[in-house]
């Protein structure tokens, strides 16, 4: 039976690592997903609304 | 005290009646904590083991103490909770608390600078307490961690109800939050200048101080996702995935690298589970993690909320905010081995560290070039607003503290920069450049905003807060360039015959002046961080109030 460390190291250098590396190209392909730029442009704009108080808790729902 | 607090008006409080029973019910469940707190810390100052131990267990004493009795005045006192404005009271605490600690941590940056050119500073009779040992933690955790920190929580509370349109989760958790946190910080420095620390860097507070800061952290947490949750925007903007980096991952950091034994409940030493190598990789780990996630990714969370808002444009491309924080949480994580170049540490760790760290500069430029270019089409602007100027610095100064640090990482240039002032030159320019700035920048944005006022007291003043602090940032990187590459040549050369040529004092007479230039870019910081307190404070005094805003509702 090997130590830990081995094992640990070996399971970082092989799967953990691809996993990872998958992950993070996952993400970058999903924000250039169609349709995306809209979806950005739009909340890139967050911070230009709701600036002096909340969103209303009713009629929310009936807006949408 | 009395202008942080939000006045309920009435209608609010009928809101809440039907909560009362449980109001009341945690109200005696708080004084019953507070009474135990109380007199357990009594015990501990009595069978304190130490100097630092018995002062944290007064103070802690008093103040539970205190509470105590407030707490004991407003039982059943009934409590407001209006749903539908934000909750702007820990945000401006936090403002003046950011302002008040940053003073405080340059003046003392500014008086250790001195200590180091003029050693007789060390006065004799403050030997232990006020000597460059002791003063320097209080620095460094006086500007990352008191003006830094609460720069972080003053805007990431401002942000999240912002971004989100919801008021902040948790009543008055978030004052729990700030006070508690203002409780670590006098705990910490009260602990430095009394010599308790277990002597990791950036890491310095005792078991007990820590464990109080986890309590603090989480809350902070739980008051942050709590808000993202009621959100009422269907997306989360990218300035709080930022924030949520930050605070998670500062939370696993500490906890790893403080996994410590106290060696008695009623004293503050403590010993470090991990010891050698491993020890000195989780502080690494935790050290350079610490400048990746608080000082990094907490500020760029505000650069991406402040700068849109200043130059009143969105930011230039989302899509490269999205590539640019993904990027930096699956790098930044793996830099921290190039603290450690030439040591124990096993050479692959080594290399990865540099490697990773290298690889980091794309990332870093992606959001240096996503902040500034949120300008194109407004430059103008940087003519007539100073406060814009100061944010856009701030990122300019990202980008050149993020282009020298994997230089430095790589093991070459280590040999040579590695325990040279090169290195606390480095730290400055990213530490007043780009954090510095970029919080100037947003307090001269906030104060107005939170005390109503239609405008700063005056602009002018914001200029000569900018070019006293860009000057003093110019004086205190070029001079330490110069000394820390001169001192590692002076280290390393050798004669004909392979002695070395320089004794460690010879290196030390030769950066005199260059110690002097250095606190002399202090003064000037410290000088402009001055003016804007002014400035500030006759904001608030003196500001012109806004206009009452408009009470309707657009239909959405």
């Amino acid at each position: 039976m090997e130590d830990i460390y081995t094992i640990t190291r070996a399971f970082a250098d092989s799967w953990a690592l691809l996993v990872m590396f998958a992950l993070f190209i996952g993400i970058i392909l999903f924000a250039f997903r169609p349709g995306s730029n809209k979806v950005h442009a739009d909340i890139a704009n967050i911070p230009f609304r709701h600036e002096d108080r909340p969103a209303p808790d009713s009629g929310e729902e009936a807006s949408k | 005290m009395s202008v942080l607090m939000n006045r309920p008006t009435g209608s609010q409080l009928s809101q809440n009646g039907r909560n009362k029973g449980t109001h009341e019910m945690t109200d005696y469940l708080k004084l019953a904590v507070l009474a135990v707190i109380t007199l357990f810390a009594a015990i501990a100052a009595n069978y304190a083991r130490d100097a630092a131990y018995m002062v944290h267990a007064i103070l802690t004493m008093v103040t539970a103490g205190g509470l105590f009795l407030w707490q004991l005045r407003r039982v059943d006192e009934p409590k407001a909770q209006p749903a539908n404005e934000y909750m702007d009271g820990p945000v401006r605490a936090s403002v003046i608390a950011t302002a008040f600690w940053g003073v405080v941590g340059f003046l003392v940056g500014t008086f250790i600078a001195f200590q180091l050119a003029f050693p007789v500073l060390n006065f004799e009779w403050a030997q232990g307490y006020l000597n460059f040992g002791r003063l320097r933690p209080l620095h460094t955790s006086a500007v990352i961690f008191a003006f830094g920190g609460n720069a972080l929580i003053a805007s990431a509370f401002y942000v999240v109800q912002r971004t989100s349109a919801a008021r902040l989760w948790g009543g008055n958790l978030s004052w729990f939050v700030f006070w508690g946190y203002q409780f670590f910080i006098v705990l910490a420095a009260t602990g430095y200048l009394l010599g308790s620390t277990q002597s990791k860097e950036y890491a310095e507070p005792e078991w007990y101080v820590d464990i109080w800061l986890t309590i603090v952290w989480v809350c902070f947490l739980a008051v942050f996702v709590g808000t993202l949750v009621r959100r009422k925007e269907p997306h989360i903007y990218v300035a709080n995935w930022f924030y949520l980096a930050f605070i998670i991952t500062v939370a696993m950091l500490h906890l790893v690298n403080n996994l410590s034994l106290p060696v008695s409940i009623w004293g503050s030493r403590s010993v470090q589970v991990m010891s050698g190598v491993q020890d000195a990789m989780t502080q690494w780990w935790y050290g350079h993690n610490a400048v990746g996630f608080f000082l990094t990714a907490g500020f760029l969370g505000m650069m991406y909320y402040f700068i849109p808002k200043q130059a009143d444009r969105p930011v230039f491309s989302y899509k490269l905010s999205i590539i640019h924080f993904w990027a930096l949480i699956f790098l930044y994580i793996w830099a921290g081995p190039h603290h450690l170049h030439y040591t124990a540490l096993p050479d692959w760790a080594s290399t990865l560290g540099m490697v990773f760290s290298i690889v980091l500069w794309m990332p870093s430029w992606g959001g240096m070039i996503n902040g500034l270019m949120t300008l194109s089409g407004a430059w103008d602007k940087l003519r007539t607003d100073p406060v814009l100027r100061m944010m856009v610095t701030s990122v300019a100064f990202y980008g050149m503290s993020t282009f020298e640090g994997p230089m430095m990482s790589i093991r070459a240039v280590n040999s040579l920069s590695h325990y040279t002032d090169w290195t606390i030159g480095h730290v400055h320019s990213g530490a007043l450049g780009w954090n510095g700035m970029i919080t100037f920048g947003m307090l001269y944005f906030l104060f107005p905003k939170l005390w109503n006022k239609q405008r700063l007291y005056s602009l002018s003043l914001v200029s000569w807060h900018y070019w006293l602090a860009t000057i003093g940032i110019v004086l205190y990187a070029s001079s330490m360039w110069v000394t820390g590459i001169m001192e590692g040549l002076m280290w390393r050369e050798v004669d004909a015959n392979g002695f070395l040529v320089n004794s460690f004092a010879d290196t030390v007479a030769a950066k005199f002046p260059m110690y002097v230039v250095r606190g002399l870019g202090g003064v000037l910081f410290l000088a402009g961080s001055l003016i804007m307190v002014y400035n500030l404070w006759m904001t608030v005094v003196k500001g012109e109030a806004k206009a009452p805003a408009r009470v309707a509702v657009p239909a959405e």
